[in-house]
C-alpha cells in the first residue's frame, strides 16, 4: 500500500496536499483498491463552496458507489477534467490523479500524517 | 449474433395495413420530423427467425432450475395465460362505463377477498406495478396517516441491515430518512437496537418476515409492538409471502400495511424483468388512504368504482397492471386454501432438504430451520481456494442451472442465497445439489477452471468495466 | 384442489425425513405458536383446471368488448400484427427473470438493447432505459430527475392528461416536490403564463404532444422558455405520432417520456402498460431503471450488459434516484417487435391514418352539429361539443360502438386510429345527424 509522507489523510480515505496556495484533494491508494475499477466521477463545478467533512463529490465502480468528503472548507478553483473521460486513472495513480483544488480554505477537517494514517489502515484491515 | 438493425435490406417490409380509405391529410410541412426514424427493414421471416434465435440465448423456468433466492421462480401455469388472453379482458378499454366492465372489476374485488383472507389486511390496491412501486404506495399510506393526525414530526423509517435495497431507496422516495439498524447474531432484529431507535420521529418500520436470511423472526409480535407503541406503523415487504400462506398472516403479526409481489407469489411470469403487479393491502382504518378508485359492491348488486376518502392520489394510470392480476386470480382460484397451504408448505419443506443435504460443505449462514429459502456463505471456501460466490455462480451456468441470488444480504459475506420453490421435484434438487458439490470439488482441485466459468455459454463473462466506463446503449448505423 | 407441487404426499413424506422433520407441524415449529394459524384460511375450495377455466371465462363474459373503438385519453385501440403476439408468447421470453446472469441471458439483454435503440430512433434522443411501468410514472420519474438542489420547482402543463398529471402530483407529494401547474389556454399551454412562472429555481417544464385534447402544442417555443432558465424540458409523447411529427430531440426536449403501450400492446383494462424514457447524453447517469450496454466478453466476441448500475436501489440504496427494479421488459420486447414489423415505412402509414381518420371524423361531426371546441392542429384526437352528446354515446353504445370519453358540458374527446374503418366512422356520422336532427 502506497501512503506518500508528505501528503495529509482523513479517515474517509482521501488525501491532501498544500501547494501553490491551493489544497489539492485526491483518494487514495487504499480507497481506489477497495472501490475496484472506477467507471464515473461526479466533480462538483468551479466556484462550488465545499465543507470540511461534508460531500463534494462521488465515483462509481461496476459494484459500488461512493461519496468522496472534502478534507477542507473553501472555493473550488479547479478540477480535474481527465477524469470525467478516465476515471481509470485514479486506479493507475491515486497520488497523481487529483480530483479538485481548493481555494479561500478557511477550515480543516482532522487530519492524519502518513503514520497515523497507515495505522488506521491496519485497524481496518 | 446480429442485431435486428444488421439485417434486413433497405425498403423492405411486412404487409400489415390497409390502403387509406379517407382522404389522406396533409399537415404543415413544419410539423414533420426530418428523417424516417432508423427502425428495421425486414420481412416477417427474418423477425422470426432473430426472435428464436434470441429466445435460444435466453434462460426461463421453462429451460432449467431457477433457484434464484428472494425471485420465487415458480413455475408459470400455462392456464394463467390463456385467461389473460382472453378478448373480453384485452379488447376492454379502462374507460368504459362501469357498468360494461362488471366483469373486470369482479377479477379486482374476487382478488381482493382472497388476498385480503391470505394476509389479514382488508383492502387493496392493484395499481402497484411492481413490488417497488408497491413499497413506494405503502409508505406514502403510511405518510398520509400521519400528516392526516396532523403529525408532521415522523421524519424517520427503520430498516434492518439486511434490507433489500429497495426498502431504503422507497423510504427515501417519500421523503423519509433511513435509519438502519443492526441485525442479531441469529439474523434477526435486535429488539434493543430496535428499542434504542423507535421514538417520536418514527413513521415506520420496513420488515420481510421471512427475513433476507430466509429465517421466520420468532419475536415478531414484540417487534410489532414497539413500533407501534412508540406511534410508527409496521410495512410488511411481501417478497418472501411464499413461505407463510395458510401458515402464518401479515395482518396477525401486526402489519398495517404490506405489498405482494404476484410475480412471486402468485406465478405469474417475470416477462425477464416484468410486468409484475405489487398490490398493497392495509387494515382497515387506512384504506381510506389507498390511491385510485377501488370496486365498491353497491345495493343495486353492481360493482362501481369509488375513490377512497382520503385518497392519497394516484401511483399509475388505471388500475395497474390488470392482465397479470387475472393471471394471479387464475392461480390462486385453482389452488384454493388447501393448495396456497401445500404451496408454502413445500416451499418451505425444499429450501430444507436443500439446506440439509449440502450442509456438510456449505452449511447456511444461520443453521436453523430456514424458510422458503436459505443463505451459505462461501467465505471459508474464497479464503480456501480463492472460489468465490461469483465464480461459483458462474460455473452452474454449465450445468443449465440458473445461479442463486449472488453477494445478498449484504451481512452475509459471499453469499448465495438459494429458493427452489414448491414446483420443483426431488430428482431437480438432487441434480442441482449434485452440480454444487461438484463445483465445490473443483474449487480445490482446479480453482483456476472455476475463475473462468462458464465455458459452455454463448459468451464467457462480459467485460462490465469497459461497458460502465464507455457506455454504448443504442445501435448506431456506421457511416 | 389444484396444485403445482409435483411430489405426492409419499415423496413429501420422504423428504421431510431427509431434512429431518416429523410432520409439517414440525417442520414449522419455528413459527411461534401465538401467530402460527390454526384454521384454515377463508378460501373457497381448490378447482380443477377446466373448473378454473370455466370460471374465469364467465368473468370475461361479463364484460363488454365493441365492435369498434372511438375512444382513447391514454389507451390507444392499434392494429397488433399477428408476428408481434407470436414472439413475445416465447415462454423463455414469458419466464425468465431480470436478465443478472449475463451469460445465459444475451438473448433477453440484446432485446432491451434493440429496444432502447428503437426508442432512441423514434424520440431522436441519444439514451433510453429499458423502460418503466407506464406513460404516467415515465413522466414523475422525469420530474423528480430534474430537481437539483438549486433546481426545486417542476412546471407541468394543465393540458396533459389528467391520467398522468395525478400520478405525477402523488410522486411530488412522496418527495415534497414544489410542483405548480401551468394553465392551458385554448385547450394548449399558455406561453404568456409560462413566461411568468419560469424562474432560476424551475427545474423542468412538462407539457403532453399531442396533448389531453388531441392537440399540437407549440414545443419549440416552449422548450425554449424552459432553456431560458436552465430548466430542462419534458415531453410526453405519444410514439404512433413520431412515426410522422417532429422529433422531440428536433424541439429541443432534454427528456421524452410516453405511454407505449399503442406500440403492440391491447387495451386490455388499463394494463399491463409501457413507461418509456429517453434522454440527451447528458443525463444519461440520472435516468432511473436498467440500461442495457454492449461490451465483449473475455473472447471478443460482443456482448451485452446490464450496465450503470452505480444509479440503482441496489447499490446506492437510499441515495438512489428511484427505488425501480422490476420494469416491464416483456412490455418493451412487445413494442420492439411491433417497431420492427411495422418499420420506418410502416410507422409512417400507421401515423398518417390515425391523423387522416381523425380528421375525416371531425369534418363529419362538425357538419352534423359537433363542431370542435378547440382550433389548431391535431394528430388522432379531437374535442367536440354539442347538444345531445350523452345521447349520441348511448346510441354508439347500442350499436357496439364505444364512443369517445365524455368530458362533461356536452363537451367529448374522440379518438381515431387505423383500425376505424371508413365504414364505421360514416356510422358514427350518421348517428350524430340523427341525434342532432
Amino acid at each position: 500500500m502506497n501512503i506518500p509522507e508528505e501528503l495529509k489523510y482523513t479517515k474517509s480515505h482521501e488525501w491532501v496536499k498544500e501547494e501553490d496556495g491551493f489544497y489539492v484533494v485526491g483518494l487514495t491508494d487504499y480507497a481506489q483498491e477497495e472501490l475496484s475499477d472506477l467507471v464515473f466521477v461526479n466533480l462538483p463545478e468551479v466556484g462550488d463552496e465545499v465543507e470540511a467533512g461534508e460531500t463534494f463529490a462521488d465515483v462509481e465502480s461496476v459494484k459500488a458507489a461512493s461519496d468522496v468528503y472534502s478534507p477542507v472548507t473553501g472555493t473550488v478553483a479547479e478540477i480535474n477534467e481527465e477524469l470525467l473521460d478516465a476515471p481509470e486513472k485514479i486506479n493507475e495513480d491515486p497520488y497523481g490523479a487529483w480530483l479538485i483544488k481548493v481555494e479561500n480554505v478557511s477550515d480543516t477537517a482532522p487530519l492524519m500524517d502518513c503514520a497515523e494514517y497507515e495505522k488506521l489502515l491496519e485497524e481496518e484491515e | 449474433m446480429k442485431l435486428i438493425f444488421e439485417r434486413g435490406q433497405e425498403g423492405r417490409h411486412l404487409s400489415i395495413l390497409p390502403k387509406l380509405d379517407v382522404p389522406a391529410y396533409q399537415p404543415d410541412e413544419a410539423l414533420l420530423r426530418a428523417q424516417a426514424p432508423a427502425l428495421p427493414e425486414v420481412s416477417e421471416t427474418e423477425i422470426s427467425r432473430h426472435y428464436s434465435a434470441l429466445e435460444r440465448r435466453a434462460h426461463g423456468v421453462n429451460n432449467g432450475f431457477y433457484p434464484l433466492g428472494s425471485c420465487t421462480m415458480k413455475y408459470n401455469p400455462s392456464i394463467d395465460e390463456e385467461m389473460a388472453a382472453l378478448p373480453g379482458f384485452t379488447n376492454v378499454h379502462p374507460l368504459q362505463a362501469e357498468k360494461t366492465v362488471q366483469g373486470a372489476l369482479e377479477v379486482l374485488e374476487k382478488m381482493e377477498e382472497k388476498l385480503s383472507a391470505i394476509t389479514g389486511l382488508k383492502y387493496f390496491t392493484f395499481q402497484p406495478a411492481a413490488g417497488a412501486h408497491g413499497e413506494f404506495t405503502g409508505l406514502l399510506v403510511i405518510k398520509a396517516y400521519h400528516k392526516d393526525r396532523g403529525d408532521e414530526a415522523r421524519k424517520k423509517i427503520i430498516v434492518p441491515d439486511s434490507a433489500h435495497g429497495t426498502n431504503p431507496a422507497s423510504a427515501a422516495m417519500c421523503g423519509y430518512e433511513v435509519v438502519n439498524i443492526p441485525s442479531a447474531s441469529d439474523g434477526c432484529v435486535d429488539l434493543d437496537a430496535l428499542k434504542a431507535a423507535v421514538g417520536p420521529d418514527t413513521a415506520g418500520l420496513m420488515l420481510t418476515n421471512p427475513n433476507t436470511v430466509g429465517i421466520f423472526d420468532k419475536n415478531i409480535e414484540e417487534i410489532t409492538r414497539i413500533v407501534h407503541e412508540a406511534g410508527g406503523l409496521c410495512y410488511y415487504d411481501g417478497a418472501n409471502l411464499n413461505a407463510v400462506m395458510g401458515i402464518a398472516r401479515p395482518g396477525d403479526m401486526g402489519f398495517d400495511v404490506m405489498h405482494l409481489n404476484l410475480h412471486k407469489t402468485f406465478a405469474t411470469p417475470h416477462g425477464g424483468g416484468g410486468p409484475g403487479s405489487g398490490p398493497v393491502g392495509v387494515r382497515e382504518d387506512l384504506g381510506k388512504f389507498l390511491p385510485g378508485f377501488r370496486p365498491v359492491r353497491g345495493e343495486d348488486g353492481e360493482l362501481h368504482l369509488a375513490q377512497p376518502e382520503k385518497s392519497l392520489g394516484s401511483m399509475r394510470s388505471f388500475f395497474g397492471n390488470f392482465l397479470v392480476v387475472v393471471k394471479a386470480l387464475t392461480y390462486v382460484t385453482m389452488l384454493g386454501r388447501e393448495g396456497v397451504l401445500e404451496a408454502s408448505r413445500n416451499a418451505v419443506l425444499n429450501a430444507n432438504y436443500m439446506r440439509k443435504a449440502l450442509e456438510d460443505i456449505f452449511p447456511a449462514a444461520f443453521p436453523v430451520t430456514c424458510m422458503h429459502e436459505f443463505v451459505i456463505s462461501l467465505d471459508k471456501l474464497h479464503k480456501e481456494t480463492g472460489v468465490s460466490a461469483l465464480d461459483a455462480a458462474k460455473a452452474l451456468l454449465d450445468y443449465g442451472i440458473h445461479p442463486p441470488t449472488m453477494y445478498f444480504p449484504l451481512i452475509v459475506h459471499e453469499a448465495l442465497m438459494i429458493e427452489p420453490t414448491e414446483t420443483e421435484t426431488k430428482e431437480t434438487m438432487d441434480e442441482a445439489i449434485q452440480a454444487i458439490r461438484e463445483i465445490y470439488e473443483r474449487a480445490y482441485s482446479d480453482p483456476e477452471s472455476l475463475h473462468h466459468a462458464p465455458h459452455h455459454t454463448v459468451i464467457g463473462r462480459p467485460d462490465e468495466v469497459t461497458a460502465a466506463r464507455k457506455p454504448k446503449l443504442r445501435y448506431q448505423k456506421e457511416v | 384442489m389444484g396444485t403445482f407441487v409435483p411430489g405426492t404426499s409419499k415423496e413429501q413424506r420422504a423428504l421431510l425425513e431427509a431434512a429431518g422433520y416429523t410432520s409439517f407441524d414440525d417442520l414449522f415449529s419455528v413459527i411461534p405458536e401465538s401467530v402460527y394459524l390454526k384454521k384454515p384460511l377463508p378460501l373457497e375450495e381448490g378447482l380443477s383446471e377446466m373448473e378454473t377455466e370455466q370460471s374465469i371465462r364467465a368473468l370475461a363474459a361479463k364484460n363488454r368488448t365493441y365492435q369498434a373503438i372511438f375512444r382513447g385519453a391514454g389507451s390507444y385501440d392499434h392494429y397488433i400484427p399477428a408476428i408481434v403476439k407470436r414472439v413475445v408468447s416465447k415462454e423463455t421470453f414469458l419466464t425468465a427473470y431480470t436478465p443478472y446472469q449475463a451469460e445465459i441471458s444475451q438473448g433477453i439483454l440484446q432485446s432491451i438493447f434493440e429496444y432502447q435503440s428503437m426508442i432512441c430512433a423514434l424520440t431522436g434522443l441519444d439514451v433510453s432505459n429499458a423502460s418503466v411501468y407506464d406513460g404516467a410514472t415515465a413522466t414523475a420519474e422525469a420530474a423528480e430527475l430534474c430537481v437539483e438542489r438549486k433546481k426545486t420547482r417542476v412546471l407541468i402543463s394543465d393540458s396533459v392528461a389528467p391520467e398522468v398529471k395525478k400520478v405525477v402530483m402523488t410522486y411530488a407529494f412522496g418527495r415534497d416536490t414544489d410542483i405548480q401547474v401551468i394553465p392551458e389556454k385554448d385547450g394548449k399551454t399558455s406561453t404568456e403564463a409560462l413566461k411568468e412562472m419560469v424562474g432560476p429555481e424551475t427545474a423542468c417544464v412538462i407539457i403532453q404532444q399531442p396533448n389531453f385534447y388531441g392537440l399540437l402544442e407549440p414545443a419549440e417555443e416552449i422548450g425554449e422558455i424552459a432553456h431560458s432558465v436552465n430548466a430542462k424540458f419534458v415531453m410526453n409523447c405519444n410514439p404512433i405520432s413520431l412515426g410522422l411529427l417532429k422529433t422531440p430531440a428536433e424541439v429541443g426536449a432534454d427528456l421524452a417520456v410516453g405511454e407505449g403501450q399503442p406500440l403492440g400492446m391491447p387495451i386490455g383494462f388499463g394494463g399491463p402498460y409501457l413507461g418509456f424514457m429517453a434522454a440527451t447524453q447528458a443525463l444519461m447517469r440520472k435516468l432511473p431503471g436498467r440500461i442495457v450496454g454492449e461490451t465483449t466478453d473475455s473472447e471478443g466476441r460482443r456482448a451485452y450488459v446490464l450496465t450503470l448500475q452505480a444509479r440503482e436501489q441496489h447499490i446506492k440504496r437510499e441515495k438512489a434516484s428511484s427505488n425501480i427494479c422490476s420494469n416491464e421488459a416483456l412490455c418493451a420486447l412487445t413494442a420492439a417487435v411491433y417497431l420492427a414489423a411495422m418499420g420506418p415505412q410502416g410507422m409512417k402509414e400507421v401515423a398518417e391514418s390515425c391523423m387522416s381518420k381523425a380528421h375525416y371524423l371531425a369534418d363529419g361531426l362538425k357538419k352534423a352539429g359537433f363542431g370542435l371546441v378547440y382550433e389548431g392542429e391535431f394528430f388522432h384526437e379531437f374535442v367536440t361539443e354539442g347538444a345531445g352528446s350523452e345521447k349520441l354515446l348511448q346510441k354508439l353504445d347500442e350499436k357496439g360502438i364505444l364512443g369517445g370519453l365524455p368530458l362533461g358540458e356536452n363537451r367529448i374527446l374522440w379518438c381515431c386510429t387505423e383500425k376505424n374503418t371508413r365504414e364505421m366512422m360514416d356510422e358514427v356520422i350518421r348517428t350524430a345527424e340523427e341525434v342532432a336532427r
